[in-house]
């Protein structure tokens, strides 16, 4: 009787254990290395002035992004103030609403929308708002990223919204209280918390998206806090001081990214974080 | 009279003298305005509003795509008459003389895309193996986290660390495949760093976690029956893995695949700043190269002509075409497989 | 706001069925040839049953009846299901509920409803719950603490939970969290309580709260139950009603009368071979 197992066998288990082992650690690895180069790279540009004070002509040392710093901000708040809404209401709609015929067409649509590649939903930001309005805007780029953002808040909606019992709706449409008020007042907070997560998550995909913004926003090396007029974003800075052939251009980009991604990343562990300990029980 | 042993609650004494205490409320009243009390519309209102809302900000995302559609159609149509299916086929891109053609563009994004693939899927789904069979709790918990984040990076981040990192890399790992395998055309040519190897190095970076993370999901939810059926017939952990879990998982695995070449189709940034862009079709993959994304993204600013424009709109609608394609024949694909093993 | 142009919802005489002789002369609830169906399925047959005012009716079957769907019909829930659909009449005080001038929103606040399983807001405090049903149609300017602590002492509730008003809801116990349902049912004043299986959650010691509870409140309006359990009927009722499933899964009525007289001696075979468990 055989008890022990083939050489050949049992060298396979180890090689393919070993090599998806390494696999694993490799995926892990690579977001370590790409880390410590941004942090190490970026970091010694870090400074105050670095978000405080303009750029300097060009050639010349030192100056910041502060230009950037708040274009990003007006641009990616934009996008909020009409994505997050009609993407909470659609995930209203999908969830409480939609009949199967409709409700199949809308998710349809919906995952086509996040299916688009985010240059192509540049070019639509510049054939809809920047031809019509006559000019690169701020504004142009808040349509484009909200572009993002609704599919992505549409579906998390309405993932989470289905997640609340249906007795919670008995409850309330038996007390007497109309439906619409049962959804705003009783489904909406309690699925509450996988709401914000989404939100969050959209918020913190666009505040790193560049591609959409060459197009809409074009980028300005000014101050500019007007959303009718071009604006400068961290990313599109991060994007051109990359490809110029200026040594202290290519440290204030490290630092812009390392900006950049200790924001984008702290929103994504939070989220992460929150959503581990008031999940699903 | 038959008794079937049921406590009454006639039984319970204090019972009858609450009754006869309450009696005098007993009298009949009837609600005096019940009539009203029926109907009172308050908020009558109220849902008919709220549903025509919440139905319009649904509608905009259906109006959104079609709108989408036809405006990028109407900009792009100039060079699509201009140049009809040539614009597809020809490799001749030249601004200065006016003539337009995207054919090393669709070669460059498909090429990337596939690299991208090929080396990323073993990775991926290694890992995701890893994660999902092998690796306890403790362990998989923080490296599915590592992996996660990396797809949270900004993809102009990646790509500035693509040209600074991956870039020499892979410059330093051409020079001596070139000298071994440079008679085969794939390995040919001069080892700049820059070219369609490295933008599908970067593109396979920028996959993996999406990959990992959606194989993942899927290898957790093959039943643990499957398994032991397969431990009980004296495999080996890995027999078991490749053949009873991965193939109970298949169709979500090629699903996780379809949707990472949708991902990598589209990427612009991160390829860009690492292909070269330059306009050619070279079988190398050591040679630089361009995609229909990073063609638009770096040229868009150079288009002074409304053809040129319409051009460069004109290549995003292929690639929203091409993109769509892979989704739809993703889905496809999906529903067929999962129709196969429900059959089976 | 009712408005003189508006049609009135006109009493509906139904000399066929008179109340019952021990109802006080009052109908709380008249039912009248119901039938309904979930999308293409039948799911009751021509019911027709008194609720009698201030008497507690229980509804018996074996699962499947159709008991849960002809509670649920009493105020309009039923047609929440999409596809769901009524035929003949539910009279509360006479006046016909599928009324078109009827809005079930008015309707759910007059017939309050308890559930199968304790189901509490889990956002909301303790408090917030009981008041829910009067804060979520706006009704301001009232005396909500009062309110609250005098709908907590109609569901004895209020000396356990007292000083707990602002801890979340759902950190009761279970029976405590389905006495806090009956609060807050109560709290909207309705003049009809209808609880579907409101103990088949609930421990021994917990059911046995909630029925001592259903006896007092009897005494202030006509219950409606629910329930599989055929000794809490004969415990709480004064009245039941006997259901079952005839040909295609259709849930009928097959006897209803006096508790006492029911259980001891029942007119219909069913219903006998049913109470001494002979199925169901």
């Amino acid at each position: 009787m055989e008890l022990v197992l083939g050489r050949r066998r049992r060298l396979a288990d180890q090689v393919m254990r070993g090599l998806c082992t390494a696999a694993g650690f490799g995926g892990a690895g690579i977001l370590l290395l790409l880390l410590a180069h941004v942090v190490v790279n970026g970091i010694s540009a870090l400074s105050p002035q670095l978000v405080t004070e303009l750029p300097t002509p060009l050639g010349v040392p030192g100056g910041g992004l502060a230009h950037a710093v708040v274009g990003s901000a007006i641009i990616v708040g934009l996008a909020c103030l009409w994505g997050i809404p009609l993407g909470i209401g659609a995930g209203i709609y999908l969830a409480e609403y939609a009949g199967p015929g409709v409700g199949t067409v809308v998710r349809f649509m919906a995952d086509v929308l996040s299916g688009v590649p985010s240059i192509v939903l540049g070019i639509f930001g510049y054939t809809i708002i920047v031809t019509q309005m006559g000019g690169f805007s701020g504004l142009a780029g808040a349509f484009a990223l909200g572009v993002i953002t609704l599919p992505i808040i549409a579906r998390t909606t309405e993932e989470v919204l289905r997640l609340v019992p249906g007795e919670l709706r008995e409850a309330s449409l038996a007390l007497g209280v109309p439906r619409w008020r049962t959804i705003l007042r009783i489904v909406v907070p309690t699925a509450s918390t996988g709401m914000i997560t989404g939100t969050m998550l959209a918020v913190a995909r666009i505040a790193g998206e560049t591609a959409p913004l060459i197009f809409t926003t074009l980028g300005n090396n000014f101050w500019s806090s007007d959303p009718t007029r071009p604006m400068a974003a961290m990313t599109l800075t991060i994007f051109q001081y990359a490809i110029w052939p200026y040594e202290y251009l290519h440290q204030q980009a490290w630092a812009a990214s390392l900006l950049l991604m200790t924001v984008v990343l702290l929103i994504n562990v939070i989220v992460r974080l929150a959503s581990r300990s008031y999940g699903p029980r | 009279m038959r008794c079937f042993g049921y406590p009454f609650k006639q039984a319970y004494p204090e019972q009858d003298q609450m009754e006869s205490t309450a009696s005098p409320e007993r009298t009949p009243s009837p609600t005096p305005n019940l009539n009203a009390l029926l109907r009172t519309g308050r908020w009558r209102w109220g849902d008919t509003v709220f549903r025509v809302v919440v139905s319009g900000t649904a509608a905009s995302i259906v109006l959104g795509v079609i709108l989408l559609v036809i405006t990028m159609f109407e900009a792009g149509l100039a060079a699509l008459i201009a140049f009809g299916p040539s614009f597809v086929w020809s490799t001749v891109w030249n601004p200065v003389s006016q003539v337009f053609g995207v054919l090393p563009a669709v070669y460059g994004t498909i090429a990337t895309s596939a690299l991208a693939l090929v080396l990323a899927v073993p990775v991926g789904i290694g890992a995701a193996i890893f994660l999902a069979e092998l690796a306890p709790r403790w362990l998989s918990n923080p490296i599915s986290f590592l992996i996660e984040m990396l797809a949270a990076i900004p993809s102009v981040i990646i790509g500035f660390w693509g040209l600074f990192v991956v870039v020499p890399l892979v410059r330093q790992v051409e020079a001596p495949l070139g000298r071994v395998l440079g008679v085969i055309p794939m390995f040919s040519g001069p080892a700049y760093g820059i070219g369609l190897l490295a933008a599908g190095v970067v593109l396979a970076i920028m996959i993996l976690p999406i990959l990992t993370a959606v194989a993942r999901d899927v290898l957790r939810a093959v039943p643990t029956s499957q398994r032991e059926a397969m431990l009980a017939l004296g495999a080996t952990r890995w027999e078991t893995i490749a053949r009873a879990v991965v193939p109970y998982a298949r169709s979500g695995i090629v699903g996780a695949t379809i949707l990472a070449l949708g991902r990598a189709l589209g990427e612009t940034l991160a390829v860009s700043m690492v292909i070269g862009n330059t306009f050619q079709v070279s079988p190398s993959l050591f040679a630089p190269a361009t995609t229909l994304a990073s063609l638009i993204a770096t040229q868009f600013r150079e288009a002074d002509t409304a053809l040129y424009l319409s051009a460069l709109i004109a290549a995003g609608f292929v690639l929203f075409v091409i993109t769509m394609l892979v989704n739809v024949v993703a889905r496809i694909l999906v529903w067929k497989l999962t129709v196969q093993s429900v059959e089976v | 706001m009712q408005t003189a142009a508006q049609p009135q919802v006109a009493p509906v005489a139904a000399p066929s069925v008179s109340p019952s002789p021990d109802s006080g002369g009052r109908l709380g609830i008249g039912v009248r040839h119901l039938s309904a169906w979930y999308g293409p399925h039948q799911a009751l047959r021509d019911i027709t049953l008194d609720i009698p005012d201030r008497q507690v009716t229980a509804i018996i079957g074996p699962s499947g009846c159709g008991k849960s769907t002809l509670i649920r019909c009493l105020n309009r829930m039923h047609e929440v299901t999409p596809g769901a659909r009524t035929q003949g009449q539910v009279l509360l005080e006479g006046h016909d509920v599928f009324a078109p001038s009827v809005d079930p929103v008015a309707l759910r606040r007059l017939v309050g409803m308890v559930f199968q399983r304790p189901n509490p807001f889990p956002t909301m405090s303790v408090f917030d719950n009981v008041v829910a049903g009067l804060r979520l149609v706006a009704q301001r300017n009232r005396n909500l603490d009062e309110l609250a602590e005098r709908s907590l002492r109609r569901a004895a509730l209020w000396d356990e939970v007292r000083d707990k008003l602002r801890s979340a809801g759902t950190a009761l116990s279970g029976g405590q969290q389905q006495r806090l349902c009956i609060a807050r049912a109560l709290a909207v004043d309705p003049k009809v309580l209808l609880m579907d299986e409101p103990c088949s959650a609930l421990d021994p010691i917990a059911t046995l709260r909630i029925e001592e509870l259903i006896r007092v409140l009897r005494e202030e309006i006509p219950i409606v139950i629910v329930t599989h359990n055929m000794q809490q009927a004969a415990r709480v009722s004064d009245r039941t009603a006997f259901m079952l499933a005839g040909e295609e899964r259709v849930g009928e009525l097959i006897e209803v009368g006096d508790t006492a007289e029911m259980f001891t001696n029942p007119s219909d075979k069913r219903t006998e071979d049913y109470i001494t468990g002979r199925f169901g």
